[in-house]
């Protein structure tokens, strides 16, 4: 195993990555899809709004970018902080 | 060639298919028979986890309940794709890293506790045979509808074929068939839609047909479809009908239910690297959008072209009449479906017409949500092929994710029961024989349940994700982040989270399914206006509460298990896997 402090700061930068995929995760399903799609209700796309599209498709879309730049980023960090397989 | 040896032959050629991995991907070792010998590239792995994840639900259900649900029903597309955000960040790697072969496993070992694992134990095998129930249901309908076989024979056949490739070839056998059931569904998923969104928008894309404009009104489909059904007093297809409440939790409790059922888990554990696991949800991801993003295409379009069968000289005319029904080619599916049951007509007003109006009283025509999918290509006048091949898909789906459930039950059993409990010593030959005779059980058991149906077999599914959302998924998330969490925490949190959950859906749906002791309905809610649907995120939510609280009021966990929390937080070092 990796010395402590490195496997520390990993984990902490990590952390701080998933925070900030889970807020795009949760923005783009439950904010644009649900709560937030009142306020979208002006920008209309093929018959109806733009709310309606993240809930049906747009989330979807941005699940799939998520996790990918997820690994890449993840790949990333374990090879600077020297804890790749 | 008529439709009936078409479709023989086609599923016929595919179950040959199916056999054929069978024998040569048979499984030698425990290792093999568990996790596939932790050797399925990330990309195979991500097309069997989307076969494995596509049930009956998804490829037959799912459209009909949205092409008669509209934009509520949009939490089963956000719900059942967002939990594999949540697997790929919270869950999949750090469970590679511990390198063993059941769930359980990991939640007996992280809170050193037997208790836990055979809670653990409990809530897969209930949340896995509820799910069985419903596959097996599906490959009954299926061939009784296109082999005109009876549905017992359908369902013999269905399980042979499932216990060739499972009890010889164990996970091994089953992600290989996976793939190829994967490449089956949706082929069989896509090509009717295509062809459907070309005659409707003139674009061959479904999910881009489903915001082009409509050949021959000229203006868009969904508000040519939202002028048709408020037009006939249906509830708005664009519109929001449920609370913000409800459809909110509704899609949380998908989405952690997703992420927690054991079936899909354990799909990440047959990678051969942590880095593999994280993308291999991603590919995941990938194989199942195809079919997600077309579903809500295959919805609406299905909707308006059932309307415009119905009312062919547009609704502001009459509708199509009885003799028409009776008499006319092209509207055999209405009588072929009739057959089964799932689709009736009655003119309750005697005019001779059939009225497909929003208000129950008026109403003369009532289309089962299941079979959207199955007659869409038929209302759409498709080639025979085409028919056959959306049997093959059906049959694809409901064998596949048959198969990954029946592997998670009797590696429960085998594993940690028998190994785990009642017989640690047992050597890896006889696990395996035991491993071979629990799928076996398991097999017969769901084949029983799907010739006798409970009668609440729809309804526990909303039990299944329950269970999987307030109990099972709160643990692992907590194991892999919290050093704090002790064993009587896990034990506490999974306890209450379940039985909160467990108990408000009896409230709503009888307890044990009985339907007249249920205090409450999904349509006046105990709380607020959160249905029974919707609860498991409340429960994961209490189970997170109650863990933290006991475990802060208890003391913490060994050293080793800290240690143990540690390493499976750094890829580093995960090798094949320790079996023991």
């Amino acid at each position: 195993m990796a010395d402590k402090s490195s496997s520390n700061a990993y984990w902490a930068a990590n952390i701080r990555t998933i925070m900030i995929y889970l807020v795009v995760w949760f923005v783009c399903s439950f904010g644009f899809g649900i709560l937030l799609r009142p306020m979208l209700a002006g920008i209309k796309i093929g018959g109806t709004d733009l709310g309606f599209w993240f809930a049906q498709q747009g989330s979807i879309l941005v699940f799939l970018v998520l996790i990918f730049a997820y690994a890449a980023r993840m790949n990333k960090l374990d090879r600077q902080h020297g804890v790749e397989e | 060639m008529d439709q009936f040896t078409l479709n023989l032959l086609v599923v016929g050629a595919t179950f040959a298919l199916y056999i054929g991995i069978a024998i040569w991907a048979r499984a030698g070792s425990t290792a093999e028979f568990y996790a596939a010998g932790q050797g399925v590239h990330p990309v195979m792995n991500g097309m069997a986890t989307g076969a494995d994840w596509m049930s009956a639900a998804s490829f037959i259900s799912m459209a009909g309940i949205i092409a008669f649900g509209g934009y509520d029903t949009s939490a089963y597309l956000m719900g059942w794709t967002g939990g594999y955000v949540l697997l790929a960040m919270l869950l999949a790697p750090y469970l590679r890293k511990f390198g063993k072969f059941t769930v359980p496993e990991f939640i007996g070992d992280r809170f050193y506790s037997g208790t836990a694992r055979f809670v653990a134990v409990v809530c897969l095998i209930i949340a896995s045979v509820t799910y069985v129930i419903g596959q097996m249901t599906g490959v009954g309908v299926a061939f009784s509808r296109f082999l005109e076989v009876s549905n017992a024979t359908g369902l013999y056949i269905g399980a042979a074929i499932v216990f060739a490739y499972a009890v010889l070839g164990g996970m091994k056998g089953i992600t290989y068939t996976q793939v190829a059931q994967y490449v089956v569904l949706i082929i069989a998923y896509t090509i009717p839609a295509v062809f459907i969104s070309l005659q409707l928008t003139g674009n061959p894309i479904p999910a881009l047909g489903l915001f082009s404009n409509e050949v021959h009104t000229g203006q868009p489909l969904l508000q040519t479809l939202e002028g048709l059904v408020t037009d006939l007093g249906f509830k708005s297809y664009l519109n929001q009908s449920d609370t913000t409440l409800n459809m909110f939790l509704f899609t949380m409790s998908l989405m952690i239910g997703t992420a927690g059922l054991p079936h899909v888990i354990v799909r990440f554990f047959t990678v051969p690297k942590v880095s593999d696991a994280r993308s291999s949800a991603g590919w995941a991801l990938v194989f199942i959008a195809l079919l997600y993003l077309t579903a809500p295409a295959v919805a609406a379009m299905a909707r308006l072209n059932l309307i415009n069968t119905i009312y062919p000289q547009g609704v502001a005319a009459a509708p199509v009449s009885m003799a028409d029904i009776e008499g006319k080619e092209e509207l055999a599916w209405v009588r072929n479906w009739a057959k089964t049951g799932l689709l009736t007509f009655e003119d309750k007003n005697g005019d001779g017409l059939v009225q497909y109006v929003g208000d129950k009283e008026v109403n003369e025509l009532t289309v089962n949500n299941d079979i959207m999918v199955l007659a869409n290509p038929e209302i759409a006048n498709l080639p025979g092929w085409v028919i056959a091949l959306v049997a093959a898909g059906g049959l694809a789906a409901a064998l596949s994710t048959a198969a990954g459930l029946l592997m998670a039950i009797s590696s429960a059993v085998s594993h940690d029961l028998i190994k785990g409990q009642l017989n640690p010593n047992i050597s890896e030959k006889n696990e395996l024989l035991a491993a071979r005779i629990s799928m076996g059980v398991a097999i017969a058991v769901a084949t029983y349940l799907g010739l006798n149906p409970p009668g609440f077999a729809a309804q526990t599914v909303a039990l299944a994700f329950g269970l999987a959302a307030s109990s099972i998924f709160p643990a692992l998330m907590m194991g892999i982040f919290s050093k704090r969490i002790n064993n009587k925490g896990a034990v506490a949190g999974m306890l209450a989270g379940l039985i909160v959950t467990i108990v408000y859906i009896f409230l709503h749906k009888g307890w044990f399914f009985v339907a007249d002791t249920a205090s409450f309905s999904d349509s006046a809610p105990m709380l607020l206006s959160i249905k029974s649907t919707s609860f498991g995120a409340v429960g994961a939510l209490i189970n997170f509460a109650v863990a933290f609280a006991v475990s802060s009021a208890t003391g913490a966990p060994p050293a080793k298990v800290q240690d143990l929390v540690e390493s499976i937080r750094v890829p580093k070092g995960a090798g094949a896997a320790q079996s023991h």
